[in-house]
């Protein structure tokens, strides 16, 4: 939880709404670079064997156009790749789509397409040149050299890590940061959930007030989870606090739906009356 | 059962066809373009947004059904990011682009412009007087595979047969062009997008490798001056050179604007500032890629179909005036819009 609440950032639209933005880890934005980084190899891997099978089939002739789409599809996938699919209204690349990212404005504003381009731009310098150093033949001679740029470069690479908002420098020159914005789906309503063994049980008020909003959360996380053990041992724990009679014909199951339906219940009609109950130590 | 039902599931039973429709839309706007969606549901989709809006403020408020909340948070950040993205035309965003902001942001990077084209310039001036004092100079400022034979060793024959087109070759070379001026885009454009990139790093990498493209230039220029090709030399550099080099001298103003600013970022704050800086760079380097993509045509295209060295210096000067008077010339103050 602490983690989680250490990302998230607020966002105030201009209706005055925090939206709660939780910024992207480094893990999950490295992961994405990786799928897009797979997703251009594999491209271009298919574009060559696609230009020397059109050379082969159209003949010597075709060879400066077959050339002249290779450079041009080469440079597209190379430095376009990123710019276009962040410039579509997803604002994400298909790795970054994949786990639920996108890239947005850190003024909250729209995202520009010179933005775009300059966060882009700068990954020459945070992943190209640190590459270039690693790859450049390591003679005695030349070592000591690559090494140094490969130090002073990787200070470029890693310098997500290095600050609370996970900018790396594009994001810095751009203005922009990237946020986790996954499609939630709208799940069931619990208490909508009744299979007619509710009515069996019948609750007390003192039993409902042992526990607050927080357990609520919690209660609904596990029903919606249903994790047999937990389950079990969840409504055991409940039927101990409130001193609900022993009966070996209800389920675990039954009881926990219904004490979450009637303790809902119960916190709403507090909460019409202005009482908030935040946990089960709220007491008033 | 109706009247046993929560309040909060009352709540959401209410609302929650808006709360689908809305998602639906925008799974359809994100999917495609935004053309795939009816006048009417563009409308509706900011209505909706703030209908959503306002059951998120409720549900955090009331509702102890936390997946609503998260559904909620979700639906609206998406709903948010499409209301008050950009959702200009291409088409309105191209001509703005070219009308205004790239003039705009040559003109707010002179300062950065005027120490750029001062680098490459002295970078010419040492690469040359260096080569001319002795020529040994050339092999430490141009790689052997770039130079491609033309050294100082290289006989004047030799030297001006990389200037012009053996007449009976032609035919040969012309289906090449096209591959010729995509090669020098794609080349330029990458040189480009790094000088621009480096200039990150303070200015340092950025000034380096405008002085050092300088120096390589000056070299070149030395080995034909010094077989008596000056003149020719230059027709076969300008043609293209005009356009190529201005903007290799603009990437490098614009990487340089950022360095300069994440330095020095003067009153505002480091971030804000880099930002700001940063986006005016980037909008100069949208423009840098369009003198690129003409100076490759030029190149690749112009300079082979040309053969006679006045007609090259005449075009060379024609895009000059043209970039000057373009990028940094007078032009009317548009109205209304020109406070975006």
């Amino acid at each position: 939880m602490a983690e989680a609440a250490a990302r998230q950032r607020a966002l105030v639209t201009p209706e005055g709404m925090d939206l709660r933005l939780r910024l992207a880890e480094a893990s999950e934005r490295a992961a994405a670079f990786l799928i897009d980084v797979a997703i251009i190899i594999g491209a271009l891997v298919v574009m060559t064997i696609l230009c020397l099978w059109g050379l082969a089939a159209l003949g010597k002739d075709s060879g400066p156009a077959m050339a002249a789409i290779w450079l041009l599809g080469f440079f597209v996938l190379r430095n376009l790749y990123f710019i276009l699919f962040e410039m579509t209204p997803r604002a994400a690349t298909p790795g970054k789509r994949v786990l639920g990212l996108r890239v947005a404005s850190r003024s909250g504003g729209p995202l520009t397409a010179d933005a775009i381009l300059g966060r882009n731009a700068m990954r020459e310098l945070e992943v190209f040149l640190p590459l270039t150093f690693l790859l450049s033949h390591m003679e005695t001679a030349d070592a000591w050299i690559s090494l140094t740029g490969l130090l002073w470069t990787g200070v470029f690479a890693l310098m997500p890590l290095f600050n609370r908002d996970r900018l790396r420098a594009g994001d810095i020159a751009a203005g922009t940061w990237v946020v986790k914005a996954p499609k939630q789906k709208l799940l069931k309503d619990l208490a909508e959930r009744d299979n007619g063994a509710h009515a069996a049980f019948a609750f007390t008020q003192a039993q409902l007030d042992a526990y607050g909003v927080k357990e609520l959360h919690v209660l609904e996380d596990v029903l919606r989870r249903f994790d047999a053990k937990t389950v079990k041992a969840v409504a055991e724990r409940i039927r101990r606090k409130i001193d609900w009679p022993d009966n070996p014909h209800e389920s675990d199951g039954d009881f926990l739906d219904a004490y979450y339906r009637a303790l809902r219940g119960r916190l709403e009609t507090r909460l019409l009356f202005g009482k908030r109950r935040v946990d089960k130590f709220d007491r008033d | 059962m109706a009247e046993l039902r929560l309040k909060s599931s009352r709540f959401r039973a209410e609302r929650e066809a808006d709360w689908k429709r809305l998602e639906n839309l925008l799974n359809r706007a994100e999917g495609g373009a935004a053309r795939v969606l009816s006048d009417e549901d563009l409308i509706a989709i900011p209505v909706l947004y703030r209908s959503a809006l306002s059951s998120l403020s409720v549900a955090r408020a009331t509702s102890l059904d936390q997946s609503v909340v998260d559904y909620l948070e979700s639906l609206c950040a998406r709903a948010y990011f499409f209301v008050y993205g950009s959702r200009a035309r291409l088409i309105e965003r191209i001509g703005r682009f070219f009308a205004h902001d790239w003039p705009a942001a040559a003109k707010a990077c002179w300062r950065e412009t005027l120490a750029s084209a001062a680098l490459t310039a002295g970078g010419v001036a040492v690469g040359m007087s260096l080569c001319f004092a002795d020529s040994d100079w050339f092999r430490a400022f141009v790689p052997d595979d770039l130079a491609a034979g033309r050294g100082p060793a290289a006989s004047a024959q030799a030297l001006r047969a990389t200037l012009f087109l053996n007449p009976h070759d032609q035919h040969q070379i012309q289906p090449w062009l096209s591959t010729l001026a995509t090669f020098l885009f794609t080349h330029n454009a990458h040189v480009a997008l790094m000088a621009f990139a480096f200039g990150f790093a303070l200015c340092l990498p950025s000034a380096l490798l405008m002085a050092y493209q300088g120096c390589m230039l000056g070299a070149f220029l030395a080995v034909f001056i010094t077989h008596g090709l000056g003149v020719e030399a230059g027709g076969w550099l300008v043609i293209h050179g005009v356009t190529e080099i201005s903007a290799i001298i603009l990437a490098g103003a614009a990487g340089m604007r950022i360095g300069s600013t994440l330095a020095f970022p003067g009153e505002r704050g480091r971030l804000e500032a880099v930002a700001a800086a940063g986006r005016t760079a980037a909008t100069l380097m949208g423009g840098v890629l369009v003198m690129l993509f003409c100076a490759g045509l030029l190149e690749g295209i112009g300079r082979q179909l040309i053969q006679t060295t006045w007609i090259r210096y005449t075009i060379a000067a024609a895009t000059g005036v043209m970039w000057l008077t373009y990028l940094y010339g007078p032009r009317p103050r548009r109205n209304g819009a020109a406070h975006g």
